[in-house]
């Protein structure tokens, strides 16, 4: 909506937006400055947001904390979510092909109930998919309860969302490409690999940062698969840490919450322009 | 068939077979299954035993011990939760909406205060849930702290019945920068013609946002409410973290109660009941939001 604004009405705006920003921003400041805080400071009645002296070795502290093993579980972290982000990629863009540029009997049908998985809550597969896997386990069919397999095999067979978005993006690639290259005899495997997928970065980097993020951020799925704490992911170990912690050292829990957040805020100022783009896609072809 | 169908077949379905193969694995198995095990009494240690709607009836219409019917924890947190998303739902499609609108108004610096109002949303939910127990924290907080500044004595934000779940209501607003985007992406499609007709006709800004902006976007609306339902009826992360379902289950939602029948009291059967009566309920939900949105959703150029 471009609009003649006055001056007077481009103030007032600003000022509004102002002040909805410096709320949201603030839960940030003050997570920033409990973690730079001295402990007794946390316990002050009134506190102030300028942490004094400001204590940096709280970060320090939470990383060689001996009750929270933080380096481990942000290796297994990482671990999965590589996993997860290459496997999804990878398994979705060959998925999508298929719906995108095939054209066959049935296409439809299939994408109606691709798209209708999306519906299903978690907890209707996870207590199934949990009795599975300790049957499995007990029949010697393979371990999977106390690995980290449950979070990231099903991730290369493609995830439904990414799917969706994939094959929303091949449909608008040009028709005339694949059309040469099918003429020059390339196989569609072949058309897939060496045509498609370099057109197709800016939304491969999309599915790729959309997934870390959802694994960064999974908490039930650990919570529930995961037993042995040596396996346990951030966002697990933190909790943990937490609630275990009567009358908590706060400055830590803070630090620890800020090393959480750093990487995926680092993602974004990075990658800025794919993360919008790629939420305002889903709301707009969905 | 053609030759050529019979091809084109073989190819869809190579590509497609990662997925069909996760589908029967990760989805339709356990879905099957998770039914199966529904009507079944399985303590997990042993094996499954038939047990037809018992489950269901147990949760919802067997005379309990109180004289109540149905299993008064469900109820709970059925309530909790609808209570929840009906308070949460709408407040925070206004906020976004009101805040894409001024936002789109294009004046300077928009990106920053967009991306401002959208790294909230990046947070990591355990991250989140720390701040904002410590924010809420009824001595120590910095909203009580605030509010004592100013002679006022906070209540126990997340230890009082009345207070816990409008605390997390209103934590959730932090999140509606997500929203925020999505009704930005739709609100810069709506043709700049319809406006200067509108103006034109001497439509005011009221007037113009109510018959162009409105119904130009409700199909984002839409699909921002559709999420929503679905979203909030699952809810476990943040009040598991912040209040474990507490005060005296003020807290205590649907996915919650699930998840402790399942791996606390290790009553497999009676969860996956659970399991399919939320499901019922998010497509019940989505098909009235479907069946509405036909009276109030326009879709462009048709």
């Amino acid at each position: 909506m471009k609009s003649r604004l006055t001056i007077a009405q481009k103030l007032t705006v600003h000022a509004a937006l102002l002040c909805v920003c410096l709320a949201f921003v603030f839960p940030f400041a003050w997570m920033v400055s409990t973690s730079l805080k001295p402990l007794e400071q946390t316990q002050e009645l009134v506190p102030s947001l300028v942490p004094r002296p400001a204590q940096p070795q709280n970060y320090g502290e939470v990383i060689t904390h001996p009750k929270m093993k933080f380096p481990l579980f942000a290796r297994n972290t990482l671990v999965i979510a590589l996993l997860c982000v290459v496997g999804t990629t990878l398994s979705s863009a060959f998925v999508a092909y298929g719906f995108a540029k095939i054209e066959f009997r049935g296409r439809g049908v299939l994408f109606a109930i691709m798209l209708a998985t999306m519906m299903v809550p978690f907890p209707v597969t996870m207590v199934s998919m949990f009795a599975i896997f300790r049957w499995m386990g007990e029949h010697g069919l393979g371990n999977w309860l106390g690995t980290f397999r449950p979070l990231w095999v099903p991730a290369w067979f493609g995830s439904a969302f990414s799917i969706f978005l994939l094959r929303q993006f091949f449909r608008t690639l040009p028709v005339d490409l694949s059309e040469a290259a099918r003429i020059d005899g390339c196989s569609e495997f072949g058309i897939f690999l060496r045509v498609i997928l370099p057109l197709s970065k800016p939304a491969l980097a999309v599915v790729a940062l959309f997934t870390f993020m959802a694994v960064w951020n999974d908490f039930l799925g650990p919570l529930v698969y995961l037993q042995d704490q040596e396996q346990y992911t951030l966002a697990l170990g933190l909790q943990t840490f937490q609630s275990q912690h009567e009358g908590t050292e706060w400055n830590l829990v803070m630090a620890a919450s800020v090393l959480i957040l750093a990487p995926v805020l680092l993602l974004f100022f990075v990658a800025q322009r794919s993360f919008i783009e790629g939420i305002a896609t889903t709301g707009m072809k969905g | 068939m053609t030759r050529g169908e019979w091809k084109r077949l073989a190819t869809g379905l190579t590509f497609l077979s990662p997925w069909i193969i996760g589908f029967l694995f990760f989805m339709a198995i356990p879905i099957c299954l998770s039914f199966y095990y529904s009507l079944t009494d399985f303590p997990l240690l042993r094996e499954p035993v038939i047990i037809g709607l018992d489950n269901y009836a147990e949760l919802l219409w067997r005379r309990n011990e109180t004289g109540g019917i149905g299993d008064p924890v469900f109820y709970k947190s059925l309530w909790n939760t609808f209570f929840y998303a009906a308070m949460a739902l709408p407040s925070g499609l206004l906020l976004s909406l009101a805040l894409a609108l001024v936002l789109n108004l294009g004046v300077k610096g928009q990106s920053i205060y967009r991306t401002l109002i959208f790294l909230p949303t990046l947070v990591p939910m355990v991250a989140s849930a720390m701040v904002w127990m410590w924010m809420f924290n009824t001595r120590l907080g910095v909203i009580n702290s605030m509010l004592r500044s100013i002679g006022i004595e906070g209540p126990g934000w997340l230890t009082e019945t009345q207070w816990a779940m409008p605390a997390l209501v209103f934590m959730s607003l932090w999140g509606v920068g997500h929203t925020v985007i999505i009704y930005l992406a739709g609100l810069q499609d709506v043709p700049a013609a319809l406006y200067e007709a509108a103006e034109i006709d001497g439509a005011g800004t009221w007037a113009r946002m109510r018959h162009v902006t409105i119904p130009c976007i409700s199909p984002v609306i839409f699909f921002n409410l559709v999420m929503g339902i679905i979203g909030t009826l699952q809810v476990f992360a943040i009040p598991y973290i912040m209040t474990g379902g507490g005060p005296a289950r003020a807290t205590y939602f649907y996915t919650m109660y699930l998840y402790d029948n399942a791996f606390q009291y290790l009553k497999f059967g009676y969860a996956s009941a659970m399991a399919w009566i939320q499901f019922l309920i998010i497509l019940v939900l989505t098909g009235i939001a479907f069946w509405s949105s036909k009276r109030w959703v326009h879709y462009q150029g048709g």
